[in-house]
């Protein structure tokens, strides 16, 4: 089969691109090799681990099993448009403050998946943040500083 | 780097077009709805279909629709996000409600599909490896070998059905809606997994596709579904356990017991069924129920946990099962 590149508007972090990517790759290779979006991790590719997390239309997905081709018109949002002009965003600074990221390779998709739970439920209590994070694996922490973060943070956004 | 392999892709809108595709590739096409099944299987290169056939612009398979009786339909590519937050589903239908939040994860969940559970092909740990494992081991009987190593004496193919939607689609007496280009039949979900072979794991022709799910009211009955597995999330079930009763007054008019992930098809435990009966739901009632669920499981060693324990816990789900519908 030939493969001949298909050219895609992609709507990510606000902004219009237009894409040209061979046509069977999945969101997360586009993001990262046709895009240079590096924040997105690509782990486990087979939807056991969430560390390539992702908001399509504000659902968390995993973008290692999403066509690229599927996401033409839908909103796609990752870890490199949370900061602001402000600087990090408050799930950022909570997380560095604590140490919530110790090898930081599930931290994008930890943030993208904690970012939709806040903005769902402003303040989560630690049983919807266990179920709602049960998608993304971390190793290192032990999951009580990435709980944590998330309180503090949904404290900050709540304070304004 | 896990690629997918290379395939020509169509993504019709309406359901004549895809069957008509369906009709022409035969075998060589696969159906896709939310990937979380298929892409890494294909990635594993378990399955590399010619063409891939998306649903995602098909609007007329989504959807969640309520008679005027109770009953309920679900288009196929609802998501299971969309049906976990749905609260008369969760009010209505408790048993199938327990069974979607228990599948995988939130994260899967938000583009994995009903349908798309209730077609999941059957898993194995000689089968979902990558390739080069699998090589290693010259293959297996499902996929281009010609041992299973789960039971290499036999020419059977043990592959485990692992949705958690099928035995309480079967508990529920749901029927699926089948379209082709030769027009559209209605089976029992029953019927639709009554298969020998992890081989061939839905009596559903390649050219066929799911288009509706169709629940009837539950007659004032009580449902339930648990789930053995290692992980509280993730995990797929290594025992599924669905069962509705229904009483009158509190005697026990119908009861059904289905187990799933004991082998390549779920197992519906007649005998534990018949045993209740025109009873009470009694201890003694209970205990005779979960003695007679013994029989029909023949979990063998291709998937977590001992077959063993698999099979101890038969009786002792069953039991847990019956004891939450008093």
């Amino acid at each position: 089969m030939t493969l001949r590149r298909i050219a895609k508007r992609l709507l990510v972090n606000g902004e219009e691109h237009e894409v040209s990517f061979l046509p069977h790759r999945t969101l997360l290779e586009v993001l990262r090799e046709d895009m240079a979006l590096t924040g997105t991790k690509h782990g486990c590719e087979l939807g056991e681990c969430g560390t390539c997390t992702v908001l399509l239309d504000g659902e968390p997905v995993l973008s290692c099993l999403v066509l690229a081709r599927e996401c033409e018109g839908r909103e796609i949002e990752t870890v490199e448009g949370l900061a602001g002009a402000s600087g990090p965003h408050p799930l950022q600074h909570r997380f560095a403050e604590l140490n919530a990221a110790q090898c930081g390779y599930c931290t994008p998709g930890m943030l993208m998946t904690a970012m939709s739970v806040l903005r769902k439920t402003p303040a989560p209590d630690r049983e919807t943040l266990r179920r709602e994070l049960a998608g993304n694996l971390c190793r290192c922490t032990g999951y009580l500083k990435i709980y944590e973060a998330i309180e503090m943070a949904a404290e900050d956004l709540q304070d304004g | 780097m896990m690629r997918l392999p290379t395939f020509a892709y169509n993504a019709p809108a309406d359901a004549a077009e895809i069957t008509r595709i369906l009709h022409e590739e035969g075998p060589a096409a696969q159906v896709v709805a939310g990937g979380t099944d298929l892409f890494p299987n294909m990635k594993r290169r378990q399955v590399e279909p010619e063409t891939v056939v998306s649903l995602y612009r098909a609007t007329a398979l989504r959807g969640i629709e309520w008679d005027t009786d109770g009953s309920l339909r679900i288009g196929p590519t609802e998501t299971l996000r969309a049906l976990e937050r749905d609260a008369r589903l969760k009010e209505d239908f408790p048993a199938l409600h327990a069974a979607i939040v228990s599948i995988s994860t939130p994260l899967l969940r938000s583009t994995g599909t009903l349908g798309g559970n209730l077609c999941l092909d059957t898993r194995c740990q000689y089968l979902n490896q990558n390739y080069e494992w699998r090589r290693a081991i010259n293959h297996c009987l499902k996929c281009t070998g010609d041992t299973c190593w789960t039971a290499p004496g036999g020419t059977k193919c043990w592959a485990v059905n692992s949705s958690d939607s099928v035995p309480v689609m079967i508990a529920m007496g749901a029927k699926l809606v089948l379209q082709s280009t030769e027009g559209e039949r209605e089976v029992d979900a029953e019927d639709f997994y009554d298969i020998e072979d992890g081989r061939d794991w839905l009596k559903k022709r390649p050219d066929e596709l799911l288009t509706g799910i169709r629940i009837p009211k539950q007659n004032g009955s009580r449902s339930t579904y648990m789930k053995l597995r290692r992980r509280d999330a993730f995990d797929f079930p290594v025992l599924g356990v669905a069962a509705t009763l229904e009483t009158d007054g509190d005697v026990i008019t119908e009861a059904k017991i289905v187990l799933n992930s004991v082998g390549p098809a779920p197992v519906r435990c007649t005998e534990a069924e018949q045993s209740l009966i025109g009873k009470k739901l009694t201890d003694e009632a209970i205990e005779e129920a979960k003695d007679l669920s013994r029989k029909g499981a023949k979990p063998l060693d291709n998937t977590d946990y001992l077959p063993n324990y698999r099979k101890k816990m038969v009786p002792v789900f069953v039991k847990r099962a019956l004891l939450s519908l008093r």
